[in-house]
């Protein structure tokens, strides 16, 4: 397959089963394609790590295959590895080296080089606003730095694919806010960025495309808005001038009583809030102000994965790989 | 780089720092420049390292190597007397810089490979297309120079102290540079396998330091009783050492061709071990 039509990532069956005996992939299907912004969510232990590592050759799979950009990595594991950039969940970078040694040697690892690499170094390095600190000793840049400094070291080989684990974990809103028009800018300039995030704001945001990944298996796999059109109701908060001290019966509407007063109102899809309104007239609340109850989307995150552990819990395995 | 139409204007006014950023592949660089650049810089980093510690990598081998010269040349030397001819200090200054070579260029291996591994910065080369060749001998490398820096420092101290013939050059060199390659290597397999900080002892203080020390550097073996000598036949450290010596002073208590056997056998046997272990990812993939 040329690399002009194949996705930028396809995983076929995707098993791993650490030393210790845990399964932390049970069969992941998955295809991301060219210039996509993809999310992978999920759980604490759901495997978005173990996917990582194993795309990227820092774990051994234990059945499966992946191809990048139709580079199956059995046949050309170099040449996948040349299209790929990783940002790790963890800190991994020398603490006792220099920014720009950091980010030169990597360039060297792909075969670039060594003035050339110092170049395109330089360059990352000023992207990520790091170029004052790049003759700093690492150790003594801060979190969010140590962050930025992955970035620049993934990037420095122009990869095709960007692959980022939680890049803003621990990193504070100025910050996460300049990673994603960051991301953005990549991702305009026809880079595929797959990202994991336990933010879901942040998925919502960015990412064009979500799976959902809950104990191994992909338990959702589709478009955004899709994904948000799946909502059925969607809850707001209304507070009233004066406290109320029941739940006020609102035809068509399910509503709860909030412990400082204020109500809750589920609201189906399809149906107006000027009928929520109308019906709040009739009824003589005043309303003062109104929000959404929660992320939608983190909503509806938990139930996929309720669901998830509701089928784990009563149907056997399927897909079960014997140790 | 793959440019989708929506952006295409915005690449022409070069805001987008990603298009200045040319993908790898689409430079027309062969795989074998490629890897000779992944081994280049991994040698430029391991001698950077070296050279960025020196006070932790070539001052202490350096300073304790004197103390053994001071001691077995003006302290005790005299006192000793001859050994095969030579002069004590003489007698051990081959053994001296042997050990000082060999030391190190495990030491730097095992400590520069673990730290890594420590540190997790492995994976900067682990994810990279570097080949496992590349990664195995830009590290030997380093160890190799450390070894030798190391060695020709303290050779040209001993100077100082002793009169040393240098009788065969060429060979003195060949034995230093192999065996600093075997144990290079033999540091990194140690790494591979280390877990922890105690792991990457283990193998100095019960193996090399023993071996080392009973592998002829103060004394020749010809002196030993039995079945001492037909013991110390299998310690390949003493092949080392004996073959160093032969070098610098013209005298070795077995044959040279049988240390560059033992030596070549080292070198092939601990390279084919740590290749065979990078590429199963032992150690370093889960
Ligand atoms: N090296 C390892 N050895 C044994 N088990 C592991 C190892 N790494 C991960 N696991 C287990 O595999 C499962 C998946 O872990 P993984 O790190 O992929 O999750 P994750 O989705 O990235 O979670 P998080 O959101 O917390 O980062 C977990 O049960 C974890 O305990
Ligand atoms: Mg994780």
């Amino acid at each position: 397959m040329s690399i002009s039509t194949s996705p930028a990532l396809r995983l076929r069956g995707l098993h791993k089963t650490y030393a210790n005996g845990v399964q932390a992939l049970k069969g992941i299907d998955l295809e991301v394609n060219r210039g996509e912004f993809f999310g992978l969510l999920g759980p604490n232990g759901a495997g978005k790590s173990t996917i990582i590592g194993i795309v990227t050759s820092l774990i051994n799979r234990s059945g499966g295959s992946i191809e990048v950009f139709g580079i199956n990595t059995d046949e050309d594991l170099e040449g996948a590895k040349r299209l790929i950039g990783v940002v790790p969940q963890e800190i991994n970078i020398n603490q006792f080296e220099q920014p720009l040694r950091i980010v030169a040697q990597q360039a060297g690892y792909y075969g670039i080089p060594w003035r050339e690499a110092r170049e395109r170094a330089g360059e990352c390095l000023r992207w990520m606003g790091l170029w004052d600190k790049r003759t700093a000793m690492s150790r003594t840049l801060s979190g969010g730095m140590k962050r930025r400094l992955m970035i620049a070291r993934a990037l420095v080989h122009g990869p095709r694919l960007l692959i980022l684990d939680e890049p803003t974990a621990g990193v504070d809103i100025e910050i996460r806010r300049a990673t994603w028009s960051l991301l953005e800018e990549i991702n305009d300039a026809g880079t595929t960025i797959i990202l994991t995030t336990h933010y879901l704001e942040e998925a919502e945001a960015l990412c064009k495309k979500i799976a959902i990944i809950d104990n191994g298996r992909i338990v959702k796999d589709t478009d955004t808005r899709s994904l948000l059109r799946q909502l059925v109701t969607e809850t707001f908060v209304l507070d009233p001038m004066q406290p109320l001290e029941r739940a006020p019966t609102l035809p068509g509407f399910a509503t709860r009583l909030r412990e400082d007063g204020s109500i809750e109102v589920d609201i189906e899809k399809g149906v107006g809030l000027n009928e929520l309104f109308h019906a709040l007239d009739d009824a003589h609340i005043q309303i003062s102000s109104m929000r959404n109850k929660a992320n939608r989307l983190e909503e509806l995150f938990l139930r996929l994965v309720d669901e998830s552990k509701g089928r784990a819990a009563s149907a056997p395995e399927p897909n079960e790989v014997t140790p | 780089m793959t440019k989708p139409e929506a952006t295409e204007d915005r690449n022409q006014t070069g805001r987008n720092p990603m298009q200045t950023l040319r993908s790898i592949s689409d430079e027309q660089r062969s795989r074998l420049s490629e890897a000779w650049v992944g081994f280049a810089t991994t040698v430029r980093r391991e001698i950077h390292r070296v050279l960025r510690i020196w006070p932790q990598t070539l001052l202490p081998p350096v300073i304790t190597t004197c103390l053994y010269f001071i001691i077995f040349g003006p302290v005790l030397g005299d006192r000793i007397g001859q050994m095969q001819g030579y002069t004590y200090l003489q007698y051990v200054t081959p053994g001296l810089i042997m050990m000082a070579v060999l030391t190190n260029s495990y030491q730097n291996v095992v400590s520069s490979f673990f730290g890594a591994k420590f540190q997790h910065h492995i994976e900067e080369v682990l994810v990279s297309p570097m080949s496992s060749q590349s990664i195995l001998l830009g590290y030997a490398v380093g160890g190799v120079f450390r070894g030798l820096v190391i060695g020709a420092v303290v050779g040209l101290v001993a100077l100082l102290f002793a009169d040393l013939p240098v009788v065969h050059p060429v060979l003195t060199i060949a034995v230093a540079v192999l065996t600093s390659v075997a144990f290079s290597f033999g540091g990194f397999i140690n790494a591979m396998v280390a877990r922890n900080f105690d792991d990457i002892s283990i193998v100095p203080t019960f193996v090399l330091t023993p071996l080392t020390m009973l592998g002829g550097v103060f004394y020749s073996v010809t002196l030993l009783a039995e079945p001492w000598q037909t013991l110390s036949y299998a310690n390949p450290i003493l092949y080392m050492v004996n073959a160093f010596r032969y070098g610098i002073l013209g005298r070795s208590d077995m044959p040279i061709a049988v240390a560059f056997g033992v030596l070549t056998l080292f070198i092939v046997g601990f390279y084919m071990a740590a290749m065979w272990m990078l590429r199963r990812g032992i150690g370093i993939r889960s």
